[in-house]
């Protein structure tokens, strides 16, 4: 290997490693815990000191999916002997199961909203990208700024018009008005990362379809599309998170019907303040797609943050 | 004769006349694909912005659509500059935006350089870092409020065993003093690898043909972090900074799990009143004006800011 001035030293290596490091645990510490503590009984989640080590149980995800209603003891034994490990489970606490919570519904609405708001999305943003970075559009720079400036308004400045809006039309609290919203409110990261990634596919390929015969249609998704999955997979990642994530407008714009999980993961209260293992139940569950995409997704990670960014 | 000159010539022509001729125009092509993002961001963010600012000059109340609709002029612009609280939430936002943005440049900007010393597995610890500011804020604000809590919460005990105070002596949600920082420190927490990214980007920029011409004029390597990537980042960074401005000055989900704006209103921020006067107090009117209000600072802000920006990235 050749001297480089630019490489740095083994010890420069090291400190850096060291100091990342610690501050990477530092940082995980935090999430570790929520994890933990959907596995840990209601009385070792408030326990002092708090407790690291720990006897797992499911209750808090039991918890978390069902309603419960504590019962006399002459009552609950009455009832006879509970048919169910999670029966068995609740009955030790001198509760019963009464019914499912709203957490899986919850769940799924969001589920439903984020997958939906991120096709669209990625249908819209693809198409307006292609037109942008392939064609002269009339006032191209005005149009594209306009879209990314879209993204500076304060969700509360627009939600009262919207909320008036979506009641004059019959969309709210329904899934197509939360997709179409969130849809919009992610257009303007998809279109600009999009963008991105279509500027890098040389143009030449769809010269040469063309020239074989295709039309613009044909060229665009025979030839372009194909090559754009990566960048299409990473920006639909990305409107996903978003609207997986989002609070404000699901607060203020749902109430029962389509109302996605993060409004209701904190209303999750057990018999003496907040059950904090079932919170930390629904938290896990809802974390963890993410986290799972945040690893696979690590390479096109600095490109979707810092889109415009590093742009010139 | 079928290959006539004319077919020959047009088969060899450039793709954007080719297309022309078959099928669909270019420019309706362009049209057709634009058209449908534009009209979905003008009905869900403009027509709405223009509605809140029609609103804001009217004393309309959301739960009182029978109600007459008055025209009141300027009324509620002059009662939200005069009204104390809201100057109050004016404040503590500002304290609020300083200091997350003071302390995740500072640390966001050391990270980035460690990184950049492409120490081994340098990767996995980076995507570690980044993971909270892929969460929910609502998700994580409430939890925080565990973590604070005090005796049993981790940080309070993590804080008392490190500096030998009693954990449940402080609680940093409850005190007037402390709530402030409890907020900042989740948000530097959850954002701090945003900017850590973006000044990544910008230390990844730099060529190293740079630092090996100053090698060769013998300027220290403290002068060469001065002279170089002090202001090749700097762009970078200041792109950051806006960018968590703008996020900041909108804070709402995190704070609101975190703190609710209390205790009192210290950690009232200005989202969280506009929240209350819009959807709990509903004064649509009133809360249009507000709106509008931080709107403009926002934007004003924003476009002074990028003036700056765009100096330093000339230079």
């Amino acid at each position: 290997m050749s001297y480089s001035v630019t490489e740095p030293s083994r010890r420069q290596k090291w400190v850096a490693g060291i100091l990342v490091v610690f501050y990477a645990v530092v940082t995980l510490l935090p999430l570790l815990w929520i994890i933990g503590t959907g596995f840990k009984s209601p009385e070792d989640a408030i326990a002092y000191p708090p407790k690291m080590v720990f006897q797992p149980t499911v209750e808090g995800y039991v918890n978390l999916f069902t309603t419960r209603t504590r019962v006399p003891e002459d009552q609950l034994k009455a009832l006879g002997e509970p048919t169910t490990w999670y029966d068995k489970l609740v009955r030790k606490e001198g509760v019963v199961i009464t019914g499912a919570s709203r957490f899986a519904e919850r769940f799924y609405n969001s589920v439903i909203i984020g997958f939906g708001s991120t096709v669209l999305c990625i249908t819209l943003g693809t198409a307006a990208a292609y037109a942008f970075s392939r064609f002269k559009v009339p006032l191209k720079d005005d149009l594209l700024f306009f879209i990314l400036s879209t993204r500076m308004m304060p969700p509360i400045a627009v939600a009262i018009p919207i909320f008036l809006m979506f009641r004059s039309l019959g969309l709210s609290d329904t899934h197509a008005g939360m997709i179409l919203l969130y849809t919009a409110v992610n257009l303007s990261l998809s279109v600009w990362l999009l963008k991105g990634f279509l500027d890098e596919i040389p143009i030449e390929y769809e010269e040469a379809a063309l020239i074989d015969g295709y039309t613009r249609f044909q060229a665009f998704y025979k030839v372009v599309l194909p090559q754009a999955v990566t960048g299409i997979a990473s920006t639909a990642i990305f409107c996903l998170i978003f609207a997986w994530n989002e609070y404000a407008f699901a607060v203020l714009l749902t109430s029962g019907n389509a109302q996605t999980a993060p409004p209701f993961i904190p209303t999750i209260i057990g018999v003496s303040g907040q059950d904090w293992p079932a919170v930390a139940a629904g938290a896990t569950i809802f974390l963890v797609p993410v986290m799972v995409f945040t690893i696979l997704l690590r390479k096109h990670l600095l490109r979707g943050i810092t889109f415009g960014a590093v742009r010139k | 004769m079928l290959h006539s000159p004319i077919d020959r010539v047009a088969s060899a022509t450039p793709p954007a006349i080719a297309a022309r001729v078959r099928g669909l125009s270019d420019r309706a092509i362009a049209w057709l694909f634009v058209a449908p993002s534009i009209v979905l961001l003008l009905a869900i963010n403009i027509f709405p912005l223009i509605w809140t600012i029609r609103l804001s000059f009217t004393n309309f109340r959301v739960n009182r659509p029978n109600a007459p609709i008055e025209f009141v002029g300027l009324r509620n612009y002059i009662n939200i500059l005069t009204d104390n609280d809201i100057w109050q939430s004016m404040q503590a936002t500002a304290h609020f935006l300083i200091w997350t943005i003071v302390l995740q440049v500072l640390i966001g900007f050391s990270l980035a350089y460690l990184i950049n010393k492409k120490f081994r597995g340098n990767d996995l610890w980076t995507t570690i870092i980044v993971l909270p500011m892929m969460l929910s804020p609502a998700v994580v604000g409430n939890f925080w409020t565990f973590l604070y809590q005090p005796q049993i919460g981790l940080f309070n005990y993590v804080v008392g065993f490190l500096t030998g105070n009693d954990p449940s002596s402080f609680s940093m949600i409850a005190s007037t003093s402390l709530a402030p920082w409890a907020i900042v420190i989740v948000d530097t927490w959850m954002w701090t690898p945003f900017v850590m990214l973006i000044c990544l980007a910008g230390l990844r920029s730099i060529p190293n043909s740079i630092y090996e011409a100053a090698e060769c004029d013998r300027a220290s390597k403290w002068r060469q972090f001065w002279t170089i990537t002090i202001p090749m980042v700097l762009p970078f960074l200041m792109l950051a900074v806006l960018f968590r401005g703008i996020e900041n000055f909108k804070m709402f989900d995190l704070v609101v799990q975190l703190t609710g704006g209390g205790p009192g209103s210290i950690t009232e921020l200005t989202s969280i009143n506009l929240k209350r006067a819009a959807f709990e107090q509903w004064r649509t009117g009133y809360a249009s004006a507000y709106a509008v209000i931080l709107f403009v600072t926002v934007f004003g802000l924003a476009s002074i800011y990028v003036k700056a920006l765009n100096k330093v990235k000339q230079r």
